[in-house]
């Protein structure tokens, strides 16, 4: 009877602590996320939205070639940033974790995120400056006679592709750094007892156990990356669309919520068929 | 005793700050009396234009930016009766609000009708019934802008250098599917007011022409800033409100009307039928068409336009009416026309071809 009270108490405190969390996601994830997917279900016609349940706005998604070259335009962006990124920020992980003196690794993590400090519009603009037929980048090269007609690096895809992985290299620095550090120096201590060189260490050992830091950094750059609207906007020259660009279409000008929500929904499948793709190497463990 | 020190020193503090926030909000309160709520184009947002009747009227405007009527009914659509005291929207689309039944009736004598620029009175779009529910501010041209260092002006005349592959890579278009169809339908010699389904088909071959010939669609800043940075040559939907404001930096920036004419573009200001402040809201839209504030909109920091009051004139300096081309307009109002304006339904087809064009 006693163990029983205590029990409930304990389970009391228990729903306790996580009742805030519970009330907060349910009003702010769930309640609104099956109001947009019901909303997804119902049609703008005209100038009206008409709450008759179909499956229209879907059936629209994939037989109107510009709705679905949407998804595909932010597939093909976003795989080739979260690759680009993860390329660029393992060596620098790897240099500041293994290479930079211990009193110096906090300060040259700043300089890596130092980006992060200024505001994500003004970086992308300051990226379309740069890389316009004016810019840095191609003044330099036809300042030293590397090329004689500017680049088209402006206003299309390389350039999102250019503001986006500058943004997620410091995101993937960060996961995999704290990845690296957390790796006892013991284990390649013992790969070289048993024969392996440095890079057999590196690709039998030392990779695989950074891996969970390396698929968190690559899930998150997936996820920020996938559901970006502003740099596409400013450096993609509208040359393309991805689909958040279509839904901001949807809402700003056709005041078409019904398809804005089914376009949404679509968004967020592309994004849980990533987690579960990368759902083993996301859990919570230590190397 | 460190903690308590500690939490003495935090409860201070947070009395300070508090204290501190209230006077800043009794200021607040003390300064404007009372707030009106203007949903705007960006032009409204000028501390130029907006200051000079906040402080004669002891009053606060809070100004919510949108850009395109689909943006500004939506935010209508989602927000309460009463929320907004004054709207400014596009001048052929004022009946599609006044079809929502969210503008008031304001009084004609109360308006500056007879000093508007007769093309620009537009009773047919501004009034019904007889009964005026807004009244236009400011006009200008969706038409080609042009580095004229860098391209020949001759060619400018010819709308259908657009979509010509002339200046191939070289050209902005100006990501706003209305005037953009406007032109086309221009460009092919039909009436902007007679744009049908019927002239979709052809409207759509050209504007997947002008997209193979265009470097990048852009909003109003990406335009401005493509042309200006050299990026690219001609804005095609761009006109004074481009090149206006950059005449004194960029002297090489021009802007012509071709020879099949071009697009007109007009803003009608009003006031909502829900408004709690009416007379204050009447007030702002009066201030709006004075003859200074016609002149402070007209060469507002974020677009120029041409004022629709003819007395604005007194109030604009040499050049500033030299950047607006305030003595061809009468040429211009003749060769121009109107934005199409299209049912539900053909609306939809355009923001379609325009989308579509997009992705191509």
């Amino acid at each position: 009877m006693t163990t029983a009270t205590l029990e409930d108490r304990e389970r009391r405190r228990a729903w306790g602590f996580v009742a805030p969390a519970l009330l907060w996601t349910l009003a702010f994830f769930v309640v609104p996320f099956l109001y947009m997917a019901a909303m997804s279900l119902w049609l703008r016609q005209g100038r009206d939205i008409v709450r008759v349940w179909n499956l229209d706005n879907y059936a629209r998604f994939f037989t109107e070639s510009a709705l679905l070259k949407g998804l595909t335009n932010s597939l093909e962006i976003t795989l080739t940033v979260t690759a680009l990124s993860v390329l660029l920020a393992y060596p620098l992980a790897w240099i500041i974790a293994e290479r930079v003196p211990k009193r110096w690794q906090r300060m040259a993590l700043i300089l890596a995120i130092l980006p992060f400090w200024t505001s994500y519009v003004v970086r992308s603009y300051s990226w379309l400056l740069v890389l316009s037929k004016g810019g840095v980048i191609n003044q330099a090269l036809l300042g030293i006679g590397l090329i004689s007609e500017p680049l088209e690096i402006a206003s299309n895809r390389t350039a999102t592709v250019i503001g986006f992985v500058h943004f997620f290299v410091m995101l993937l620095t960060l996961t995999i750094y704290s990845n690296l550090i957390q790796l006892s120096p013991n284990y390649r201590r013992a790969a070289a007892d048993l024969g392996a060189n440095g890079f057999q260490t590196f690709w039998h050992v030392v990779l695989p156990l950074t891996l969970p830091g390396i698929m968190t950094g690559a899930f998150l750059t997936f996820v920020l990356c996938i559901g970006d609207y502003i740099t596409p906007q400013i450096l993609g020259g509208n040359n393309e669309l991805v689909l958040p660009q279509i839904i901001m279409l949807q809402i700003g000008r056709r005041a078409d919520f019904p398809m804005a929500a089914a376009l949404s929904i679509i968004l967020m499948l592309a994004v849980t068929a990533a987690y579960l793709l990368c759902a083993r190497w996301l859990k919570i463990e230590r190397a | 005793m460190t903690r308590s020190i500690a939490g003495a020193s935090a409860r201070r503090l947070f009395s300070t700050a508090a204290t501190l926030a209230s006077v800043a909000f009794l200021a607040g309160q003390v300064s404007a009396a009372e707030e009106l709520n203007a949903l705007v184009w960006c032009d409204h947002t000028d501390p130029a234009l907006i200051e000079p009747f906040e402080k004669a009227n002891d009053v606060k405007v809070n100004l919510k930016e949108y850009e395109g009527t689909g943006a500004g009914i939506s935010i209508l659509e989602q927000s309460r009766p009463g929320d907004w005291d004054v709207m400014v929207i596009d001048a052929v689309d004022v009946h599609r609000v006044i079809d929502m039944g969210r503008l008031g009736e304001m009084p004609a004598d109360a308006l500056p009708s007879a000093d508007l620029f007769p093309e620009l009175r537009m009773e047919a779009n501004n009034t019904r019934d007889g009964k005026t529910y807004a009244v236009t501010e400011k006009f200008g041209y969706n038409t080609i802008s042009y580095d004229k260092t860098k391209v020949d002006p001759k060619d400018m005349e010819d709308l259908s250098v657009i979509w010509s592959d002339k200046y191939k890579g070289r050209i902005a278009l100006y990501d706003y599917y209305l005037p953009m169809i406007g032109l086309v339908q221009l460009g092919l010699g039909n009436k902007t007011a007679e744009l049908s389904e019927a002239d979709m088909p052809a409207i759509e071959e050209k504007l997947s022409a002008m997209k193979a010939a265009s470097k990048q669609v852009a909003d109003v800043v990406s335009s401005q800033t493509a042309l200006a940075t050299g990026e690219v040559d001609i804005l095609v939907g761009g006109g004074e409100w481009i090149t206006a404001s950059l005449a004194k930096d960029k002297p090489n920036l021009d802007w012509t009307v071709p020879k099949q004419g071009a697009v007109r573009w007009a803003q009608s200001i009003a006031v909502m039928k829900d408004s709690t402040k009416p007379d204050l809201a009447l007030k702002f839209v009066q201030y709006i068409l004075s003859p200074e504030g016609q002149a402070r909109l007209a060469t507002s920091s974020c677009y120029w336009g041409m004022p629709t009051n003819q007395k604005a004139g007194e109030h604009l300096a040499p050049e500033q009416k030299q950047a607006l081309r305030w003595d061809d307009q009468p040429g211009y109002l003749q060769n121009t026309q109107l934005y199409p304006v299209p049912s539900a339904e053909l609306d939809q087809k355009m923001q379609d071809a325009w989308t579509n064009m997009m992705q191509q």
